[in-house]
């Protein structure tokens, strides 16, 4: 009785596995015969995005466009960072990203100089397995930056890290804790600058700890609002410490020549204040990414 | 490649350095500091709930509610009412109304577990109520007070890593930083020190219920006999007297 059902079990088991394998067989052979751009042919394209609001607009806006070009989206947002989504892409799972180029770069060659945007363009694609490509990337940014307050900057007359240099009292800089250890970080500005820093984790208060004065330059992303809200200088970057990062688009190499027509035309219309301007409807109007982006796409032309 | 090995080369390096001890300095520190604020608010409030059998459903309903707060959210939650300067507040908060409740049920427990028997002998041999409480119920309720402690010491430990996510160091600062910059041989370490930590402490308070359980025979024949012969200002009962007669 009890071999009868296990054996049960095991037949069972076989014709799922098998019906998987099969199935697995006819998504790669149908996605690898469809190179001749049919919209229609290759089933739905997944887009993705990272656990950060302004990240998910991006891809929204991807979604949105491909839907409108007749594609059959699904949206898998929300993913987290790099360790989780890098592999769904890298094994087609998620076919479309919205990436920063920086960034991008230095997970897959964490000892890159590229810092300027056409080097770090050029280095990404050369460090990319066969299975991912980026299309063009767009003028937006969102990289690190340093800032200080008005304040700060006004009683030092800071313009430009390399301005760091005329401040008498201790500079406290404050980040996410992997800042300590980054090229850019402490190290980075005595190297590059010649500015020594002490450090502190400030993590996701960092721009509340730079207003309260618990330190007095903060590591914030170039497209965060509170830059403008919080009435911040940011402090411009003459040598190239910091990783130029534009948004790009990481695809799946498979997919890449069908949503290049779509997507490269975007990018070149996101603007970096445009990115800022959509990251403040979010954070300050708490709209959703889909209303942010049908916004975007109607205002720039792209629904017509 | 060899991740066993490089977690243990980067513990070996941390505690050379001096930095793994600056840590877990500072993880103690937090626990310590915690769990006896925590001690100092839940034990007088369990005694009077234990003592007089009042308020046991209050205590049970808000300590029930309060192990349901996530740390994290009440910690982000503090730090909005009461700023980033006073971050310590905000943490030391979360982790004592973390610790509360287990002690909290552990000093109350510990009480109403005894023979009714036993206490009303103690107040007919003329005891006051005070004395009720330190001679009798206080020592015969201290193993379920130590097992509360234990518990509560054990949820601090592992939550005092959320620290770092408001820069105040401790243990997950290494796991924190680690994680973004995928050095797993630092997440792995930080989290094995961490486990070490906790599974010290559970056998120093390991150690605590069996002294407390040769000190104090639990439910034993005639507990009262024992007790009574405690000096009246003496704790004996507590450092414990061989039980073979």
């Amino acid at each position: 009785m009890f071999t009868a059902r296990n054996k049960g079990r095991l037949a069972m088991t076989a014709v799922v596995v098998g019906a998987a394998l099969a199935l697995a067989g006819c998504g790669s052979s149908s996605g690898g015969g469809s190179g001749d751009g049919d919209a229609g042919g290759s089933g739905p394209i997944v887009v993705g995005s990272q656990a950060y609001y302004s990240n998910e607009i991006i891809a929204e806006i991807y979604a949105q466009a491909l839907e409108h070009a007749g594609f059959e989206v699904t949206r898998s947002f929300q993913i987290g960072q790099r360790d989780a989504y890098i592999p769904a892409l890298e094994s087609g799972e998620v076919q479309v990203f919205p990436e920063y180029t920086g960034n991008l770069l230095q997970f897959y060659d964490p000892d890159t100089t590229a810092t300027r945007a056409d080097d770090v363009y050029a280095a990404l694609a050369g460090a990319l397995p066969d299975s991912l490509e980026v299309l063009d990337m767009s003028p937006a940014t969102d990289q690190d930056s340093y800032n200080v307050t008005q304040a700060f900057a006004g009683q030092y007359s800071l313009h430009s890290i390399a301005d760091l240099a005329n401040v008498t009292e201790p500079i406290i800089l404050g980040g996410a804790p992997e800042l300590e250890e980054r090229p850019y970080g402490p190290s980075g500005l005595a190297s590059v600058y010649g500015v020594t820093v002490q450090f502190q984790a400030t993590g996701d208060t960092t721009v509340d700890s730079l207003t309260q004065g618990v330190i007095n330059l903060a590591n914030v992303y170039s497209a965060d609002p509170r830059i403008e809200s919080a009435g911040l200088v940011t402090l411009e970057d003459p040598e190239g410490l910091f990783l130029a990062s534009n948004v790009v688009p990481l695809v799946s190499a498979d997919v890449a020549d069908e949503v290049a027509a779509v997507l490269n035309p975007i990018n070149a219309a996101l603007t970096p204040e445009g990115l800022v301007a959509m990251n403040v409807e979010s954070v300050d109007q708490a709209k959703s990414s889909a209303e942010i982006a049908t916004e975007w796409l109607e205002g720039n032309g792209f629904l017509g | 490649m060899n991740l066993i090995g490089d977690t243990w080369a980067w513990i070996v390096a941390q505690s050379a350095n001096g930095e793994l001890w600056l840590r877990v300095g500072e993880h103690l520190f937090y626990t310590a500091i915690s769990v006896l604020i925590a001690a100092a608010i839940a034990i007088p409030i369990g005694y009077a709930i234990g003592h007089t059998g009042r308020g046991r459903e209050w205590a049970v309903g808000i300590s029930g509610a309060a192990r349901a707060i996530p740390s994290f959210g009440l910690i982000l939650l503090l730090i909005g009412l009461v700023g980033v300067v006073q971050r310590p507040i905000a943490a030391f908060a979360a982790f004592v109304i973390l610790a509360i409740p287990s002690i909290l049920a552990g000093a109350y427990a510990g009480i109403q577990a005894i023979d009714r028997s036993t206490i009303d002998a103690a107040r007919a041999v003329g005891m006051t109520e005070w004395q009720i409480l330190w001679k009798v119920e206080a020592p015969l309720g201290l193993r379920l007070l130590v097992s509360g402690l234990r518990s509560a010491t054990l949820q601090v430990v592992a939550t005092v890593t959320l620290a770092a996510y408001i820069n105040l160091g401790a243990l997950g600062y290494d796991i924190l930083q680690g994680i973004p910059l995928r050095r797993d041989d630092q997440v792995l370490g930080a989290a094995l020190v961490v486990i070490a930590l906790a599974l010290l402490i559970d056998a120093l308070f390991a150690i605590a219920t069996y002294v407390v359980d040769r000190a104090i025979p639990d439910g034993a024949p005639a507990p009262s006999r024992r007790i009574l012969r405690v000096p009246p200002t003496g704790r004996a009962a507590v450092v414990g007297t061989p039980t073979a007669t």
